[in-house]
């Protein structure tokens, strides 16, 4: 499609873009022959512009910023098309002409902190070692620019940081690293490719943050890569849409937020929980209140959880003193940084540890003391949903091997039964009855959460803790699944135990919330309270630092995602 | 248009050049929804892997049907054949007591095939089961197993066959026990690194989660899912036994003569080196070419797994 740049700078003669890219295609090459995964888009860049690249996964996102630096993995290729950087067509050049402008005049943030630094190097050489490669600067000089540049990101102690080893530093103390090697040579591009995906949420505000000023200090452009819509339309000036390798819209952010083109920007808009604050489900406890008062199917008292390392050594204490309190029928949601105990939570009311000390009474099971046969009752009652669907199922099993399994775990059902359960659990969880044959590497990531789920349905239980159960997942998949939870709760009357880092899914499809920081609950209440009128100082910072604030605007397309739904 | 050459730049982390330090995209970013494709692979030929597998097939045979091969005893000398060199008649020539070498040597295949195969399932199923109790067990049981598997690992594998021998007696079975006592540790250590990794896998806990028991989960997931490499593994220790046999053999800790066991047959040849070299060279040779053949396959086999 022809795609308008109007609007970029309104009235002013146009500066020639850092980077400008025309026709461009690529294509991966796999058993099957050439596949195209990039179909001719056309976009640039200009000087001080941050340009987000949103899209879901296959959307051709990640090719297109790895074929700008020539780092496309070797079955990938470049078709065709025009890559100009400052002008410069550099399409087609060798590898080592592009080391020339790597870390120079163009520079990349990568995605994953924890996998980027050479571990058995100290933080200092390596942000010394690219003023070295390129001839900047050497010895003390470099070593010293080094420790200038680490302050610059916001590295507190940047003297000392720059004689520690990765594993040191926190994850966020990581990427502050790399965007310093990034920014080190004032390039006039950076790509940042998810640059805050693996990290906390309110570490994510603080590097986005610190890039934003450092473009503001330096001038320099920055592409940003991001599946999250609430992100892009935070820090970027302008939205390039991408779908299946074709851009869907491209223009200024506030445009595209506001009146979308394309339909497939209204759905994206529609399904990021991050831009759409208002847009709350029926909550499922009106349904529960009509069960007696006090119908508590989770009541956790006072847990305390320590893992020391045996002997005389104190330990840590993960948990401590957490209590909470989940209705029959409803949503709960933990909530909490990385470290901050959700998951030993709900570990310990799914009984896989013993607690150190306090009560966990599921449905009327005290899990303090359970003998071993009251344990496996228990788990007729209480299934868990994982994260990452990719490591939760067995490989090498067939769906319906996946789906029966629970199955035999308890008192014998006849064969032919058991496939009428596991079908007609697969049809709840709305997958077609044909992946019942296929083995996990067939399906998508969306539908392997289905088979997790139908796997966890299939005992009938009454409690399903999902833990961080949407979050691996496309955002339009991710709405799905959302939906397909609200659904299956208010038909099989679940309670949900949901962990997540995510503030935004929470708000949209819990009842109650219980905010962890440090092992500790810091507040815990109804969502819209929580949400509203945070108590603690901790719950005011995780709720500001949730993307999409800077365009409220859901009021003005309400009507138009809403009618689109329902 | 123009092929990024980028095969060796992944991952690089020692480059100096950041960019070079991002991970590979997926070979294709998932096509969701769509489910993959069986893939049709493309037949390439590997003359190697070819010939590996003729030479295994031959020995096969050899072990399995002897009589197809030649029609001379193994054991019984021709009178007045002694020490004959390579003809049309004796192929490989004679020994000192006048029997056909390639006929020993098609009968060796059933003696040195065979305790190959004895010693790696004595390796495979101590060592596996080893492995799985330590590594799904864990705590302090892992601690004894593992220990002594290190006990076993520090004797040279030569002096521990040879103490097994002389504790248990000479012979082609006692041989095959001794050798195979010797890959138990390799095999528990390989196994129990493959199960510590799957147990921790979130589908293990999933299927404790839905009330699976110890031996249930243990025999439906993890397992199968450490076996993998094993598979390799075992096909690579039985190039290596055939090996440690032969030496067993030649060193006289083997099968008694007149059993025409490879190693013994080299042991057997190298008194008439000078005059009749073939006698030491050709079995020699044979047990290169088998030894060199099972490790082509499970590199084969090795390769197909990734």
């Amino acid at each position: 499609m022809t795609v308008s740049l109007g609007g970029r700078l309104e009235g002013s003669v146009l500066p020639s873009p850092v980077l400008d890219i025309s026709g461009l295609r690529i294509s991966y090459l796999d058993q099957n022959g050439p596949r195209t995964a990039v179909h001719g888009i056309d976009f640039s860049v200009f000087p001080g512009e941050v340009v987000a690249l949103v899209g879901e996964s296959g959307s051709g996102k990640s090719s297109t910023a790895q074929a700008i630096i020539g780092l496309l993995p070797e079955n990938g290729r470049l078709e065709s098309g025009n890559i100009r950087l400052n002008r410069l067509e550099i399409a087609g050049w060798s590898q080592k002409r592009l080391d020339g402008i790597r870390g120079s005049v163009i520079s990349l943030v990568p995605q994953d902190p924890g996998n980027s630094l050479n571990p058995v190097r100290t933080i200092g050489k390596q942000v010394a070692e690219i003023l070295v490669i390129h001839g900047k600067a050497s010895g003390a000089a470099a070593d010293a620019r080094a420790i200038e540049l680490l302050e610059r990101v916001g590295l507190n102690q940047p003297a000392l940081r720059a004689k520690q080893y990765p594993h040191e530093l926190s994850g966020g103390m990581k990427q502050r690293v790399l965007i310093a090697i990034a920014i080190a040579l004032k390039p006039s591009l950076i790509i940042a490719d998810e640059p805050t995906s693996a990290l906390d949420v309110t570490v994510q505000k603080h590097i986005l943050d610190l890039i934003d000023e450092l473009r503001r200090e330096f001038g320099t452009a920055v592409l940003l890569v991001t599946h999250d819509l609430g992100v892009a339309a935070d820090r970027a000036d302008r939205l390039i849409v991408l779908k299946q390798g074709r851009i869907q819209e491209q223009g200024p952010t506030t445009n595209i937020l506001t009146n979308p083109q394309s339909a497939y920007t209204h759905r994206l808009l529609a399904d990021a929980p991050s831009l759409n604050v208002r847009q709350r489900r029926v909550a499922a406890v009106a349904k529960a209140e009509h069960g007696k008062a006090g119908d508590d199917i989770i009541v956790v008292e006072g847990l305390v959880q320590d893992f020391g390392r045996g002997g005389k050594d104190k330990g840590l204490r993960a948990l401590d003193n957490v209590s909470f309190r989940v209705r029959r029928g409803t949503t709960h949601a933990l909530v909490g940084e990385s470290g901050s105990g959700k998951t030993t939570t709900i570990r310990s009311v799914a009984a896989f540890q013993k607690p150190t000390a306090g009560k966990v009474i599921v449905d009327g099971l005290d899990l303090s003391a359970p003998p071993r046969e009251t344990l496996r009752l228990l788990r007729k009652k209480i299934q868990l949903v994982y994260q990452n669907p990719f490591g939760s199922l067995d490989p090498r099993q067939t769906i319906a091997g996946i789906v029966e399994e629970p199955l035999l775990n308890f008192e014998p059902i006849a064969r032919a039964k058991r496939a009428e359960i596991v079908a007609s659990t697969i049809e709840k969880v709305g997958l077609p009855l044909d992946v019942l044959q296929r083995r996990p590497h067939a399906l998508s990531g969306g539908q392997r959460q289905r088979v997790a789920i139908a796997r966890a349905l299939v005992l009938n239980p009454q409690i399903l803790i999902l833990d961080e159960a949407v979050s691996a997942l496309d955002v339009t998949v991710q709405a799905q699944i959302l939906s397909l939870l609200d659904t299956l709760q208010r038909d099989l009357g679940l309670t949900y135990l949901f962990v997540s880092h995510d503030l935004a899914v929470v708000r949209q499809i819990s009842d109650t919330v219980s905010v962890l920081n440090g092992g500790k609950i810091v507040e815990s209440g109804v969502v819209e309270d929580v949400f509203e009128h945070p108590q603690s100082a901790y719950t005011r910072e995780l709720i500001d630092a949730i993307p999409g604030k800077k365009h409220p605007l859901h009021a003005s397309r309400s009507t138009l995602t809403n009618s689109g739904n329902i | 248009m123009t092929i990024l050459d980028t095969a060796e730049r992944h991952r690089n982390i020692d480059s100096p050049n950041p960019l070079d330090w991002i991970s590979p995209a997926p070979a294709a970013e998932e096509a969701v929804g769509a489910p993959a494709k069986v893939r049709a692979k493309p037949i390439l030929i590997q003359p190697g892997l070819v010939l590996a597998y003729i030479i295994l097939a031959v020995a096969l045979l050899w072990a399995v049907a002897p009589g197809l091969f030649t029609s001379y005893d193994p054991v019984q000398g021709l009178p007045g054949q002694q020490l004959k060199a390579p003809s049309a008649l004796h192929f490989l020539g004679t020994d000192a007591l006048g029997r056909d070498l390639y006929t020993r040597l098609v009968y060796g295949a059933l003696h040195s095939l065979s305790g190959a195969v004895a010693a790696v399932a004595i390796g495979l199923l101590v060592g596996t089961a080893l492995g799985v109790i330590a590594g799904s067990v864990g705590g302090w049981i892992d601690e004894v197993i593992m220990r002594l598997v290190d006990v076993l690992l520090s004797i040279p594998v030569l002096l521990l066959s040879l103490s097994i021998i002389i504790l248990l007696g000479f012979g082609t079975v006692n041989a095959a026990i001794a050798v195979g006592f010797t890959s138990i540790a390799s095999f528990a250590r390989l196994v129990r690194s493959e199960v510590v990794s799957v147990r921790r896998s979130e589908y293990v806990e999933a299927a404790f989660g839905s009330g699976g028991t110890f031996f249930k989960v243990l025999w439906r997931h993890v397992l199968p899912n450490s076996l993998t490499s094993v598979i390799a593994f075992t096909a690579l220790q039985v190039g290596s036994a055939i090996l440690q046999l032969s030496t067993l053999g030649f060193l006289g800790y083997g099968a008694p003569p007149p059993t025409p066991e490879w190693g013994l047959l080299i042991a057997e040849g190298r008194n008439y080196i000078a005059t009749a070299w073939w006698l030491t060279a050709a079995p020699g040779v044979v047990v290169v070419l088998v030894v060199l053949a099972v490790n082509r396959v499970s590199q084969a086999i090795g390769r197909a797994q990734q």
